[in-house]
């Protein structure tokens, strides 16, 4: 297939999610010992979607993401040492501390960003969207948002606005099943949320959010429209929180068979069993290896990096040099 | 008297009035099955069917929806999750609730509860810890009250659910695991528009509200070491103020400080201020002192975060200021 991504795409992505995977379980055991500044959304069994909707994107593309966004930064690139740094609020984080884990940004990658006000990611890309257009120039913004935030007011106003004035945005609808506690069936009477592209004169296309060369070859081929001039597309991604909706869950609410149904089909053995054959067991064991180690490492120096110090009136803060 | 927290007290008070007025409804995001993410609605939706709603992530339109519900026979009781999440309903507050029973002459009535909570200190970051009191304060037409101990959360919460205009019920965070008695019985109301005086003193006024409260007291027990007696007064009610409760104390102690957790300019504390000028002017020794957030997002590291939520030293400080 046209946007079928290639070998060593497909290598990257795998150790892009066993990174992300290993941050995600370490930052539960450390949340566990009360070592998080707070709970963590972590996002175990959705890797393929953060990183295979981010590696279809050029450099230059603008990304946005939700409150869940460990796997977008990764896959666009971000360092885990400095992602791990923000989480842990260091000098060194991507905020140096000012963000926190769901409001990691980086304007270098055009990661900008992410976004704890469910639903404010949908319209910010398709504003970036915007600026591309009046700009001219050839950049693409993706969202990938939740299916709880795809029922939100702007959700609906921005993918309108989209489809109208034919935006250069694609919406990657992450549907894991549940917004918090409350499934998709409580949130929607249609469980086909990728039917709503219709009404928005978009293509809508849906996704095993759990293959992550099926979520690239699909989000490739909207990045693809969208350079085109073709317009915006509605990718829906169906995959599944495996872990509770933050660390601090008190959960009771997911039923324990579906989660091992989808546990079973977790994104890296699936992706592992895709790989095995070109690149053989040893390789592949030694990328997974050496992923987990240079997040071991990345875990050990964002620990060590130092806190931020507080100045009033800081740089970048309202009124920096003192209030007018 | 039993010994409650917070969040028990005001669950308490829901089921009281729910048994009480087959009207009253609540609905909100996870607040049903999951009870809410601070269990304040725990257990009510077996307890009350058909009358409690998990809702979809639409704060605008859920507003919206309480309002009009709401001039039209039920009593709703709307939790909206952070008050951060509160700009997202004020086409509802300002636009809406505020405007119908004036405009046509008292034909309908709006007896809806909004309850939120805000407020910093626990790395929650800038979408997720605020203190928005003066958006809604400043809204002619709504009542807003900010209970501090459970005994207050309790009456005040079953007297907005039985006053029949819109109230606005601020809660805090840090306030639903503390514990306090709570006189016994369903009919514990506290009625909207009175203060509290927490603790009485002669040379210094501290006005106070939600958690600011206690951080007040801890001010008071440092003065007093030093030999200063201040008297604090939990405001309770933002709006309709009891003037008759601040006048007062200020005619006793000539000094003014005011604390609120939200930002400074056009602030509540602004307003207090504002209103003691124009009340006060002339039993003043010296200008009222304000103690607030920075004007400026609130960082998520703890040693950012902690240098910008007010707290007792800063109250302690202002106070000797008033008084040099
Ligand atoms: C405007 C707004 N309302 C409510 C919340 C509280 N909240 C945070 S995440 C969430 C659920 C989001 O569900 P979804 O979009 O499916 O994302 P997921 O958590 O599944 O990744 C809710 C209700 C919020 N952060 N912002
Ligand atoms: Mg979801």
């Amino acid at each position: 297939m046209r946007n079928e991504p290639s070998l060593d795409t497909r290598a990257e992505m795998h150790r892009l999610m066993v990174t992300t995977r290993a941050i995600e379980i370490r930052l539960g055991e450390m949340f566990r010992d009360g070592q998080t500044r707070g709970p963590i959304h972590r996002c175990d069994g959705q890797e393929a979607v953060g990183v295979g909707a981010t590696q279809a994107l050029g450099d230059e593309d603008y990304v946005t993401t939700t409150h869940r966004g460990h796997h977008v930064y990764v896959g666009r690139g971000l360092e885990p040492r400095r992602i791990i740094a923000e989480i842990f609020g260091r000098a060194t984080g991507y905020c140096g501390g000012r963000g926190g884990h769901m409001l990691v940004g980086d304007a270098s990658r055009g990661m900008l960003g992410g976004n704890a006000i469910v639903g404010a990611g949908i319209p910010a890309a398709t504003g970036m969207a915007l600026s591309i257009k009046v700009r001219g120039d050839n950049r693409v913004a993706m969202t990938v948002f939740g299916d709880g935030a795809a029922q939100t007011g702007i959700c609906h106003e921005a993918m309108n606005m989209a489809g109208l004035w034919k935006l250069p945005v694609v919406f990657l609808l992450e549907n894991n099943r549940y917004g918090l506690t409350v499934p998709q069936s409580g949130q929607s009477a249609t469980d086909h949320l990728v039917d709503r592209a219709t009404g928005y004169g978009m293509p809508g296309t849906v996704v095993d959010g759990n293959d992550v060369g099926a979520v690239y070859a699909a989000a490739a081929e909207a990045i693809d429209r969208a350079r085109k001039g073709e317009g915006p597309t509605l990718i829906e991604a169906r995959t599944y929180r495996v872990e509770g909706f933050s660390t601090s869950d008190m959960g009771g609410y997911q039923d324990p068979d579906e989660v091992a149904r989808w546990r079973a089909r977790d994104p890296i053995a699936l992706s592992a069993e895709g790989l095995r054959d070109a690149l053989g067991d040893n390789l592949l064991a030694r990328i997974e290896a050496d992923a987990r180690a240079a997040v071991d490492e990345a875990f050990k120096q964002a620990l060590a990096d130092p806190l931020p110090e507080f100045t009033l009136h800081a740089a970048s803060a309202p009124y920096a040099g003192g209030p007018r | 008297m039993t010994v409650m927290r917070y969040a028990e007290s005001l669950n308490a008070a829901l089921r009281e009035e729910m048994a009480r007025d087959p009207n009253v409804f609540v609905f909100g995001e996870d607040i049903g099955t999951y009870g809410g993410v601070f269990k304040v609605t725990r257990d009510l939706n077996g307890e009350f069917p058909g009358r409690v709603f998990d809702t979809p992530i639409s704060e605008q339109a859920l507003t919206a929806m309480a309002v009009s519900a709401a001039m039209t026979g039920t009593r709703p009781v709307l939790e909206i999750m952070y008050a951060d999440f509160m700009p997202l309903t004020l086409d509802a507050l300002i636009n809406q609730a505020s405007v119908f029973s004036y405009v046509w002459e008292g034909q309908v009535d709006i007896p809806f509860v909004l309850r939120t909570q805000g407020g910093g200190g626990v790395g929650t970051g800038a979408q997720h810890a605020k203190s928005l009191d003066a958006l809604v304060a400043m809204i002619p037409g709504l009542k807003v009250v900010a209970p501090v101990t459970p005994a207050d959360a309790k009456g005040l919460l079953k007297a907005a659910i039985r006053d029949n205009g819109p109230v606005i019920v601020l809660e805090h965070k840090l306030l639903y695991n503390t514990r306090g008695e709570v006189p016994d019985g369903d009919d514990l109301l506290v009625e909207i528009g009175r203060a509290r005086t927490v603790r009485e003193g002669a040379d210094v006024s501290v006005f106070a509200t939600s958690r600011m409260v206690l951080e007040a007291e801890q001010a008071a027990e440092a003065l007093a070491a030093e030999g200063v007696s201040a008297e604090v007064i939990d405001l309770r009610t933002l709006r309709p103020l009891d003037l008759d409760a601040i006048v007062t104390s200020i005619a006793k102690t000539h000094h003014a400080v005011v604390v609120n957790e939200g930002w400074g300019f056009n602030g509540y504390a602004a307003e207090l201020s504002a209103t003691i000028m124009d009340h006060a002017f002339d039993l003043l020794d010296a200008p009222v002192a304000r103690v607030t957030m920075p004007d400026m997002p609130i960082p998520y590291a703890e040693p950012l975060e902690s240098q910008v939520i007010p707290n007792a030293a800063r109250i302690a400080e202002a106070a000797r200021r008033v008084l040099a």
